[in-house]
Protein backbone atom coordinates (compact mmCIF):
# COMPACT_ATOMS: atom_id res chain seq x y z
CA UNK A 1 0.00 0.00 0.00
CA UNK A 2 1.31 3.19 -0.75
CA UNK A 3 0.98 6.33 0.02
CA UNK A 4 -1.40 7.47 -2.52
CA UNK A 5 -3.55 4.29 -1.87
CA UNK A 6 -4.28 5.73 1.66
CA UNK A 7 -5.77 8.96 -0.28
CA UNK A 8 -8.97 6.80 -0.64
CA UNK A 9 -11.41 6.57 2.66
CA UNK A 10 -12.00 2.53 2.05
CA UNK A 11 -8.30 1.85 2.06
CA UNK A 12 -7.66 4.21 5.07
CA UNK A 13 -9.99 2.40 7.08
CA UNK A 14 -8.46 -0.76 6.25
CA UNK A 15 -5.31 0.18 7.44
CA UNK A 16 -6.48 1.54 10.26
CA UNK A 17 -8.57 -1.72 11.51
CA UNK A 18 -5.48 -3.57 10.60
CA UNK A 19 -2.95 -1.50 12.23
CA UNK A 20 -5.19 0.33 15.69
CA UNK A 21 -4.61 -2.80 18.01
CA UNK A 22 -0.94 -2.57 17.79
CA UNK A 23 -0.56 0.64 17.72
CA UNK A 24 -2.46 0.82 21.18
CA UNK A 25 -0.96 -2.38 22.82
CA UNK A 26 2.13 -0.34 22.27
CA UNK A 27 1.26 3.14 23.75
CA UNK A 28 -0.28 0.87 27.01
CA UNK A 29 3.26 -0.77 27.04
CA UNK A 30 5.07 2.01 26.97
CA UNK A 31 2.94 4.11 29.29
CA UNK A 32 3.80 1.60 31.73
CA UNK A 33 7.26 1.69 31.29
CA UNK A 34 7.05 5.66 31.47
CA UNK A 35 5.04 5.83 34.55
CA UNK A 36 7.36 2.43 36.48
CA UNK A 37 10.40 4.99 35.78
CA UNK A 38 8.61 8.12 36.60
CA UNK A 39 7.70 5.92 40.05
CA UNK A 40 11.48 5.11 40.50
CA UNK A 41 13.29 8.95 39.26
CA UNK A 42 15.04 10.31 42.11
CA UNK A 43 13.77 13.36 43.44
CA UNK A 44 15.08 16.84 42.25
CA UNK A 45 17.73 18.64 44.50
CA UNK A 46 15.34 22.21 44.73
CA UNK A 47 12.02 21.01 43.67
CA UNK A 48 11.64 17.39 45.73
CA UNK A 49 9.38 14.98 43.91
CA UNK A 50 7.56 17.93 42.76
CA UNK A 51 9.51 17.24 39.70
CA UNK A 52 7.58 14.16 38.83
CA UNK A 53 5.09 16.43 37.40
CA UNK A 54 7.83 17.51 34.52
CA UNK A 55 6.99 13.53 33.50
CA UNK A 56 3.57 14.39 32.55
CA UNK A 57 3.51 18.00 31.58
CA UNK A 58 5.88 18.27 29.55
CA UNK A 59 4.81 15.66 27.05
CA UNK A 60 1.27 17.37 26.91
CA UNK A 61 2.99 20.73 26.29
CA UNK A 62 5.28 19.58 23.29
CA UNK A 63 1.78 17.47 21.76
CA UNK A 64 -0.28 20.62 22.13
CA UNK A 65 2.43 22.13 19.91
CA UNK A 66 3.19 19.12 17.92
CA UNK A 67 -0.80 18.51 17.08
CA UNK A 68 -1.01 21.68 15.54
CA UNK A 69 1.60 21.12 13.89
CA UNK A 70 -0.32 17.97 12.17
CA UNK A 71 -3.02 20.27 11.35
CA UNK A 72 -1.26 22.68 9.57
CA UNK A 73 0.24 20.08 7.27
CA UNK A 74 -3.25 18.89 7.21
CA UNK A 75 -4.26 22.24 6.23
CA UNK A 76 -2.11 22.37 3.34
CA UNK A 77 -3.59 19.43 2.31
CA UNK A 78 -6.94 21.02 2.12
CA UNK A 79 -5.96 24.48 0.90
CA UNK A 80 -3.49 23.18 -1.71
CA UNK A 81 -3.60 19.38 -2.93
CA UNK A 82 -7.25 19.24 -1.81
CA UNK A 83 -6.62 15.73 -0.11
CA UNK A 84 -9.58 14.04 0.46
CA UNK A 85 -8.00 12.96 4.42
CA UNK A 86 -6.96 16.55 4.57
CA UNK A 87 -9.77 17.90 6.77
CA UNK A 88 -10.49 14.63 8.14
CA UNK A 89 -7.26 14.90 9.39
CA UNK A 90 -7.33 18.15 11.02
CA UNK A 91 -10.80 18.39 12.25
CA UNK A 92 -10.05 14.58 14.37
CA UNK A 93 -6.80 16.07 15.56
CA UNK A 94 -8.65 19.28 17.28
CA UNK A 95 -10.51 18.08 20.40
CA UNK A 96 -7.21 15.40 20.67
CA UNK A 97 -4.73 18.60 20.40
CA UNK A 98 -6.73 20.77 22.72
CA UNK A 99 -7.22 18.07 25.56
CA UNK A 100 -3.91 17.99 25.38
CA UNK A 101 -3.02 21.70 25.79
CA UNK A 102 -5.68 22.03 28.58
CA UNK A 103 -3.81 18.88 30.54
CA UNK A 104 -0.21 21.08 29.78
CA UNK A 105 -2.19 24.30 31.49
CA UNK A 106 -3.47 22.38 34.65
CA UNK A 107 -0.41 20.23 35.26
CA UNK A 108 1.92 23.35 34.60
CA UNK A 109 -0.86 25.34 36.91
CA UNK A 110 -0.22 22.60 39.55
CA UNK A 111 3.66 22.61 39.29
CA UNK A 112 3.39 26.26 39.31
CA UNK A 113 1.91 27.09 42.41
CA UNK A 114 4.25 25.40 45.13
CA UNK A 115 7.23 26.33 42.88
CA UNK A 116 6.88 29.86 41.65
CA UNK A 117 3.91 30.80 44.73
CA UNK A 118 1.34 31.18 41.88
CA UNK A 119 -1.19 29.07 40.28
CA UNK A 120 -1.09 31.60 37.19
CA UNK A 121 0.91 34.08 35.30
CA UNK A 122 0.60 36.32 32.46
CA UNK A 123 4.34 35.74 31.50
CA UNK A 124 4.19 35.00 27.72
CA UNK A 125 4.78 31.08 27.67
CA UNK A 126 1.73 31.00 29.78
CA UNK A 127 -0.24 33.27 27.86
CA UNK A 128 0.72 32.55 24.14
CA UNK A 129 -0.62 28.41 25.61
CA UNK A 130 -3.67 29.78 26.54
CA UNK A 131 -3.82 31.74 23.48
CA UNK A 132 -3.07 28.30 21.76
CA UNK A 133 -6.16 26.56 24.01
CA UNK A 134 -8.74 29.49 22.58
CA UNK A 135 -7.80 28.80 19.63
CA UNK A 136 -8.37 25.25 19.22
CA UNK A 137 -11.56 25.76 20.87
CA UNK A 138 -12.73 28.32 18.38
CA UNK A 139 -11.62 25.94 15.50
CA UNK A 140 -13.69 23.26 16.74
CA UNK A 141 -16.65 25.97 17.16
CA UNK A 142 -16.29 26.93 13.59
CA UNK A 143 -16.43 23.18 12.38
CA UNK A 144 -19.73 22.66 14.47
CA UNK A 145 -20.92 26.03 13.05
CA UNK A 146 -20.80 25.42 9.28
CA UNK A 147 -23.34 22.35 8.19
CA UNK A 148 -21.34 22.49 4.87
CA UNK A 149 -18.12 20.27 5.20
CA UNK A 150 -16.17 21.46 2.48
CA UNK A 151 -16.58 25.36 3.08
CA UNK A 152 -16.03 24.42 6.64
CA UNK A 153 -12.96 22.55 5.96
CA UNK A 154 -11.52 25.62 3.47
CA UNK A 155 -12.17 28.60 6.68
CA UNK A 156 -10.47 25.83 9.09
CA UNK A 157 -7.92 25.14 7.23
CA UNK A 158 -7.21 29.18 6.91
CA UNK A 159 -7.47 29.94 10.65
CA UNK A 160 -5.40 26.97 11.37
CA UNK A 161 -2.64 28.13 8.95
CA UNK A 162 -2.73 31.99 10.63
CA UNK A 163 -2.70 30.11 14.35
CA UNK A 164 0.52 28.36 13.36
CA UNK A 165 2.16 32.12 13.88
CA UNK A 166 1.85 31.31 17.19
CA UNK A 167 4.01 28.28 17.67
CA UNK A 168 7.25 29.98 17.39
CA UNK A 169 5.73 32.67 19.75
CA UNK A 170 5.59 29.72 22.41
CA UNK A 171 8.47 28.02 21.34
CA UNK A 172 11.04 31.24 21.47
CA UNK A 173 8.42 32.98 24.32
CA UNK A 174 11.17 32.52 27.19
CA UNK A 175 14.27 33.38 25.15
CA UNK A 176 12.33 36.92 23.76
CA UNK A 177 10.64 37.80 26.90
CA UNK A 178 11.68 37.79 30.77
CA UNK A 179 9.03 35.20 32.12
CA UNK A 180 8.75 33.30 35.12
CA UNK A 181 9.05 29.67 32.99
CA UNK A 182 12.15 28.35 32.70
CA UNK A 183 14.47 28.46 29.46
CA UNK A 184 14.27 24.71 26.91
CA UNK A 185 16.22 22.52 29.16
CA UNK A 186 15.80 18.97 26.68
CA UNK A 187 15.91 20.47 23.22
CA UNK A 188 18.72 23.24 23.25
CA UNK A 189 22.12 24.30 21.87
CA UNK A 190 24.71 22.15 23.46
CA UNK A 191 22.35 18.81 24.45
CA UNK A 192 20.19 18.67 27.04
CA UNK A 193 20.14 20.28 30.80
CA UNK A 194 18.62 17.03 32.27
CA UNK A 195 20.41 14.66 34.29
CA UNK A 196 19.84 10.99 32.44
CA UNK A 197 17.75 10.11 35.36
CA UNK A 198 15.32 12.46 34.65
CA UNK A 199 15.65 12.20 30.54
CA UNK A 200 14.92 9.02 29.87
CA UNK A 201 11.83 8.53 31.63
CA UNK A 202 11.13 11.95 30.25
CA UNK A 203 11.72 10.55 26.72
CA UNK A 204 9.64 7.16 27.41
CA UNK A 205 7.10 9.29 28.35
CA UNK A 206 6.96 11.64 25.51
CA UNK A 207 7.13 8.93 23.01
CA UNK A 208 4.55 7.34 24.39
CA UNK A 209 1.95 10.38 24.61
CA UNK A 210 3.22 10.60 21.09
CA UNK A 211 1.82 7.29 20.30
CA UNK A 212 -1.46 8.14 22.32
CA UNK A 213 -1.49 11.00 19.89
CA UNK A 214 -1.32 8.64 16.85
CA UNK A 215 -3.73 5.89 18.41
CA UNK A 216 -6.07 8.25 18.91
CA UNK A 217 -5.71 10.76 15.52
CA UNK A 218 -6.16 7.37 13.63
CA UNK A 219 -9.29 6.26 15.34
CA UNK A 220 -11.15 9.82 15.47
CA UNK A 221 -10.52 9.83 11.76
CA UNK A 222 -12.17 6.71 11.13
CA UNK A 223 -15.43 8.29 13.10
CA UNK A 224 -15.21 11.04 10.93
CA UNK A 225 -15.29 9.53 7.60
CA UNK A 226 -17.90 7.14 8.86
CA UNK A 227 -19.69 10.49 10.05
CA UNK A 228 -19.15 11.98 6.48
CA UNK A 229 -20.69 8.40 5.00
CA UNK A 230 -23.42 9.01 7.59
CA UNK A 231 -24.25 11.99 6.36
CA UNK A 232 -24.17 11.04 2.37
CA UNK A 233 -26.58 8.53 3.03
CA UNK A 234 -28.96 10.76 5.08
CA UNK A 235 -28.47 13.19 1.67
CA UNK A 236 -29.31 10.80 -0.01
CA UNK A 237 -32.53 9.49 1.60
CA UNK A 238 -33.96 13.16 1.77
CA UNK A 239 -33.40 13.25 -1.47
CA UNK A 240 -35.81 9.74 -2.51
CA UNK A 241 -38.14 11.21 -0.24
CA UNK A 242 -38.31 14.45 -1.83
CA UNK A 243 -38.14 12.86 -5.45
CA UNK A 244 -40.71 10.52 -4.49
CA UNK A 245 -43.52 13.04 -2.49
CA UNK A 246 -43.03 15.33 -5.75
CA UNK A 247 -44.01 12.09 -8.19
CA UNK A 248 -46.76 11.48 -6.09
CA UNK A 249 -47.60 15.07 -5.98
CA UNK A 250 -47.50 14.76 -10.06
CA UNK A 251 -49.72 11.71 -10.51
CA UNK A 252 -52.26 13.03 -8.01
CA UNK A 253 -52.67 15.88 -10.24
CA UNK A 254 -52.82 14.39 -13.79
CA UNK A 255 -55.48 11.85 -11.90
CA UNK A 256 -57.51 14.77 -11.04
CA UNK A 257 -57.16 16.72 -14.67
CA UNK A 258 -58.23 12.93 -16.10
CA UNK A 259 -61.57 12.90 -13.21
CA UNK A 260 -62.13 16.82 -14.26
CA UNK A 261 -61.65 16.09 -17.96
CA UNK A 262 -64.05 12.66 -17.16
CA UNK A 263 -66.89 15.00 -15.71
CA UNK B 1 7.69 0.20 48.18
CA UNK B 2 5.87 3.15 49.37
CA UNK B 3 6.69 6.19 47.32
CA UNK B 4 7.57 9.80 49.37
CA UNK B 5 5.85 12.59 47.14
CA UNK B 6 6.50 15.04 50.15
CA UNK B 7 4.83 18.25 50.96
CA UNK B 8 3.51 18.65 47.83
CA UNK B 9 1.95 15.29 47.41
CA UNK B 10 -1.75 16.90 46.34
CA UNK B 11 -0.10 18.57 43.37
CA UNK B 12 1.41 15.79 42.20
CA UNK B 13 -1.21 13.10 42.72
CA UNK B 14 -3.72 15.96 40.76
CA UNK B 15 -1.65 16.24 38.06
CA UNK B 16 -1.69 12.61 37.39
CA UNK B 17 -5.06 11.91 38.11
CA UNK B 18 -6.08 14.91 36.11
CA UNK B 19 -4.36 13.71 32.90
CA UNK B 20 -5.26 10.22 33.58
CA UNK B 21 -9.45 11.08 33.16
CA UNK B 22 -8.51 14.13 31.05
CA UNK B 23 -7.50 10.56 28.60
CA UNK B 24 -10.25 8.07 29.66
CA UNK B 25 -13.22 11.11 28.77
CA UNK B 26 -10.73 11.26 25.34
CA UNK B 27 -10.89 7.30 24.89
CA UNK B 28 -14.32 6.80 26.04
CA UNK B 29 -16.00 9.74 23.89
CA UNK B 30 -13.90 8.17 20.63
CA UNK B 31 -15.39 4.73 21.37
CA UNK B 32 -18.66 6.03 21.82
CA UNK B 33 -18.77 7.98 18.40
CA UNK B 34 -17.46 4.79 16.34
CA UNK B 35 -20.60 3.06 18.72
CA UNK B 36 -22.82 5.92 17.01
CA UNK B 37 -21.80 5.73 13.67
CA UNK B 38 -21.58 2.19 13.04
CA UNK B 39 -25.06 2.18 14.58
CA UNK B 40 -26.17 4.87 12.82
CA UNK B 41 -24.90 3.71 8.68
CA UNK B 42 -26.23 0.05 10.02
CA UNK B 43 -30.04 1.61 10.66
CA UNK B 44 -29.45 3.84 7.07
CA UNK B 45 -28.68 0.35 5.09
CA UNK B 46 -31.27 -1.84 6.89
CA UNK B 47 -33.86 0.86 5.03
CA UNK B 48 -32.19 0.62 1.59
CA UNK B 49 -30.17 3.72 1.36
CA UNK B 50 -26.72 2.50 0.56
CA UNK B 51 -23.75 3.78 -1.53
CA UNK B 52 -23.98 4.27 -5.05
CA UNK B 53 -21.18 1.53 -5.02
CA UNK B 54 -23.59 -1.06 -3.61
CA UNK B 55 -21.04 -1.68 -0.94
CA UNK B 56 -21.78 -1.24 2.31
CA UNK B 57 -20.80 1.99 4.23
CA UNK B 58 -19.03 0.00 6.82
CA UNK B 59 -16.73 -1.75 4.47
CA UNK B 60 -12.84 -1.56 5.12
CA UNK B 61 -11.59 -4.14 2.77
Amino acid sequence: MTLIDLANPTRFLALTARVLPWLAAATVILLAIGLYQTALAPDDYQQGATVKIMFIHVPNAWLSMFVWGVMSIASLGTLVWRHPLADVAAKAAAPIGAAFTFLALLTGSLWGRPMWGTYWEWDARLTSVLILFLMYLGLMALWRAVDDPSRAARAAAVLTLVGALNLPIIKFSVDWWNTLHQPASVMRMGGSALDKSFLIPLLVMAIAFTLLFVTLHLAAMRNEILRRRVRSLQMMQASRVAFSSEMGAASRGQNASKEAGAA
Amino acid sequence: MIMSLGPYASFIVTSYAAAALVVAILIGWIALDYRNQTQRLRELEERGITRRSGRSALDAS
